[in-house]
């Protein structure tokens, strides 16, 4: 029991950068996959192919495998960053798949005749994207973003395991001092629920605001 | 490229000629875009000498083939009984959240949902730090115990959403409970749901690489080995090039088996008194995709 | 959409094909194992077996005797200490041989020893499950660790070591490290002194030395921490391009693991270790190995009998 409260700055520690970590790979990812979802959408040729290639290799990727690639294969470009970017970098990136497929499918709800009143109103294409269907889309999106989020904060932990700068890692650090294993754990399973359950609040808190039922 | 006129329509006329000209100039800038991008790439691998002999040299022995073979193996292994632990624990789950029996459904629904918000790495550890368990059921068990809960919520939803009036109709025949799951709902749920269970499956042949976290002796643990060998010039891109291909070819197979399912099942008449199942399990709270 | 699907399923198709090629291609590759730096193996000591050697009171001696060989835990990414070669399997590095002559004094060939690999958090676990039979890997003996299982030895005395890229010129000792990017196992010990008695150093952690080294190759940290033994080998593998720099800075002595209730084998270790190092075999052993690397042999500690309790 005395675990937290005598390694109180430990696991407040891995508690932010868990945090940390989710909170830029989720920017990260909501950047990227939007840009992606619109490439998919677009009327250009070799966006789309790009689009769904960067879709379906890093669905099919396993996070280890891509944390593996981007943690030790671009030092070999001489790329120098501390491990939290390349951490955010892989997160972002895999995330970005789920959340391009998340808006792609959202897109996809909003009824056509919303497209077609815009185009015929002489919008363009990204005047038709950007101003009608997105703003529709997003409220249906709301739920599954949420949970590809969820999912974000909860792939950090594989930082964690490369690393220690995150709430499953710390204890390593604990294990070395000669705590009890098991209330080590009991914590660390608390900090996840704190963070997945504050996540899903946010979003029900979204979704109550601007979601539609359609 | 003339097939155009699909969903994505909606957002865009039908190009004129102009506007072809104009998608034809984007489409071939951003082709050399992407290709510059690639060149610039292969110029980098080639400038830092990632295809150089001592590098690739390693492959060509028989010793570490199969050490990459033993390994893609292991990993194969611990997917196939992850796999069929997790559909059998998420049947025995999905039963407790179908029960009559009010105290039966709340532990079930309290195991689903702890074991969805946990990350499955978290368990691993937990199993393995903490109760001093071997590797390979350490990770058995962590994949279990997630894709278990998931696959209890694609089964539940499964069964709920077959037509109500077959569940009636089989108990106004006089049909017990037991016997309208096993031969009603659930033969029409388990067809429906086989798009999803197998996108499920996916994400736990993803996650045996976790496995390589806690020293098995997976497919990645032994690129791992060959990669961060000082004897072979550290070939860690070599290794990346030849281990990634057959990590995301054996995972795009598998989904590209639950898209034919899906679109096979959608063309069956016997699913018709089941609402399209949905392609993602779990859009409540999913976890790990 | 439709566009979508196909490419989809042509990038499978080619996918495929390159696993099968893959698949095929495991069939025919060449024998051996490619060329490596390390410990040779015509140049190691032979031990002489030990033929009438009995240990009645040892649980452990008596199944491995029924067995017919010994299980010895090792760690397999520690180059001139424990090493697993990748294509041959076969393990090599001072702790093996160490671990090979205790062997031959208990009555088993060396041939009759299978290593396997345990990783540094399961260790306990092992030798109380007996899963293994004794463990040599780099093993610090600590009062902690006693708690749980008993040592043999000390066979050889570490200190903690800073290894850098062998342009360095700025740190000399770990008094040099203030804001230089020092990598080491997470949690480790090693880790842990660093951000107790050197505060300014930015710690980067990770897993294993492995991907420690790696990054300091690749600049992305200027010195490595942990035990000097495990350093030297490190750097013995690429002696141009990284150094061991300054003191050592701690005392680690590495001892034998075994079950905790096995006094019998703890001490009849201890007694073949003795023993080894009075001939002269230990030292044979070093030069053949971790001597390689270019560091003279060390006496060895004082073999600390502690009493069965």
């Amino acid at each position: 029991m005395d675990v937290l409260t005598e390694n109180f700055s430990t696991y407040g520690e891995g508690f932010l950068g868990t945090v940390e970590l989710t909170v830029y790979a989720s920017i990260l990812a909501l950047v990227l996959g939007f840009v992606m979802a619109s490439f998919r959408v677009a009327p250009v040729g070799s966006f789309r192919v790009f689009g769904t290639v960067w879709v379906t290799v890093l669905r099919n990727t396993p996070l280890t495998l891509l944390f593996f690639a981007v943690l030790l294969g671009l030092p070999r470009f001489g790329l120098v960053l501390p491990f939290k970017v390349f951490a955010v970098l892989a997160l972002g990136c895999y995330t970005s798949a789920f959340i391009c497929e998340a808006l792609r499918s959202g897109i996809n709800t909003v009824p056509k005749g919303q497209g077609e009143a815009a185009r015929s109103l002489g919008m363009t294409f990204s005047q038709t994207l950007s101003q009608v269907i997105l703003p529709q889309a997003f409220r249906s999106v709301i739920p599954p973003v949420g949970s590809n989020i969820i999912a974000l904060a909860k792939n950090s932990a594989i930082a964690g395991a490369f690393s220690v700068t995150e709430l499953l890692g710390t204890y390593r650090t604990l294990n070395e001092l000669g705590y009890s294993i098991i209330w080590t754990f009991v914590w660390i399973a608390v900090g996840y629920l704190i963070i997945t359950l504050t996540i899903s609040a946010l979003f029900n808190f979204l979704e109550k605001r601007w979601g539609v039922a359609r | 490229m003339k097939a155009l006129d699909h969903d994505s329509s909606a957002l865009y006329d039908i190009p004129g000629p102009k506007t072809e000209r104009r998608h034809m100039l984007y489409g071939v800038m951003s082709t050399v875009l992407i290709l510059g991008l690639v060149a610039w790439v292969l110029y980098l691998l080639f400038d830092t000498g990632q295809f150089t002999a001592a590098k690739w040299n390693p492959f060509t022995y028989k010793g570490i083939q199969e050490l990459l073979l033993k390994g893609l193996g292991n990993t194969l292994k611990a997917f196939a009984i992850a796999a069929v632990l997790s559909l059998a624990l998420g049947a025995i789950l999905a039963v407790g959240r179908l029960s009559d029996h009010r105290p039966v459904r709340w532990v079930a629904t309290l195991i689903v949902e702890f074991f969805r918000a946990m990350p499955v790495l978290v368990m691993i550890f937990f199993v393995f730090v903490a109760l001093k368990v071997q590797p390979l059921p350490a990770l058995v068990t962590g994949l279990t115990l997630y894709n278990g809960s998931v696959l209890a919520e694609v089964f539940r939803s499964g069964v709920n959403s077959v037509e109500r009036g077959q569940r009636e109709a089989a108990y106004a025949l006089g049909m017990r409970k037991t016997q309208v799951m096993s031969y009603v709902l659930g033969p029409q749920a388990l067809r429906a749901m086989l798009p999803a269970i197998i996108s499920q499956l996916v994400v736990a042949l993803k996650d045996t690489s976790l496995g390589y976290l806690i020293t098995y002796e997976e497919f990645l643990h032994a690129g791992k080995l060959i990669a961060s060998n000082l004897d072979y010039d550290l070939p860690f891109i070599p290794v990346v090039m030849v281990i990634s291909p057959i990590y995301i070819g054996m995972c795009m197979l598998l989904s590209w088996f639950a898209t034919w399912v899906s679109k096979r099942q959608q063309r069956n008449p016997k699913v018709e008194a089941v609402d399209v199942a949905p392609a993602e399990p779990g859009t409540l709270l999913p976890g790990r995709q | 959409m439709r566009t979508t699907l196909r490419t989809t399923t042509r990038t499978t198709r080619v996918l495929a094909t390159l696993l099968l090629a893959a698949l095929a291609a495991a069939g025919c590759g060449k024998e051996g194992s490619p060329p490596t730096k390390g410990p040779k193996p015509e140049d190691l000591p032979k031990y002489q077996v030990a033929t009438d050697f009995r240990l009645p009171d040892s649980g452990t001696w008596n199944k491995a005797k029924r067995r017919g060989h010994l299980i010895v835990g090792a760690k397999e990414d520690q180059p001139y200490l424990g090493e697993k070669d990748p294509a041959t399997g076969t393990y090599s590095g001072f702790d093996i041989e160490i671990a090979k002559m205790i062997g031959a004094s208990l009555g088993f060939d060396p041939n009759r020893i299978s290593f396997r690999t345990i990783a540094s958090a399961n260790r306990e676990t092992a030798l109380q499950n007996g899963q293994i039979d004794y463990y040599v890997g780099t093993y610090t003996i600590n009062d902690n660790r006693k708690k749980l299982v008993g040592f043999g030895g000390p066979y050889y005395m570490a200190g903690q070591g800073l290894l850098v890229r062998s342009d360095e010129e700025d740190i000399q000792g770990p008094q040099d490290l203030d804001g230089k990017k020092v990598c080491s196992a997470a949690g480790s010990t090693p880790y842990q002194r660093i951000q107790a008695d050197y505060p300014k150093a930015v710690l980067v952690a990770y897993d294993t030395y492995s991907i420690c080294v790696d990054n300091l190759l690749t600049y992305q940290v200027d010195a490595v921490t942990t035990d000097d033994a495990i350093l030297q080998g490190y750097a013995a593998k690429l002696p141009e391009e990284m150094k061991l720099v300054g003191k050592p800075f701690s005392q680690e002595p590495y001892g034998i693991g075994v079950p905790r209730s096995d006094n019998a084998l703890r001490f009849a270790i201890d007694d073949a270790l003795e023993a080894r190092e009075k001939d002269g075999t230990w030292k044979k052993a070093y030069d053949a190995t971790l001597g390689l690397s270019g560091v003279p042999a060390p006496t060895p500690p004082p073999i600390d009998r502690y009493p069965a309790s």
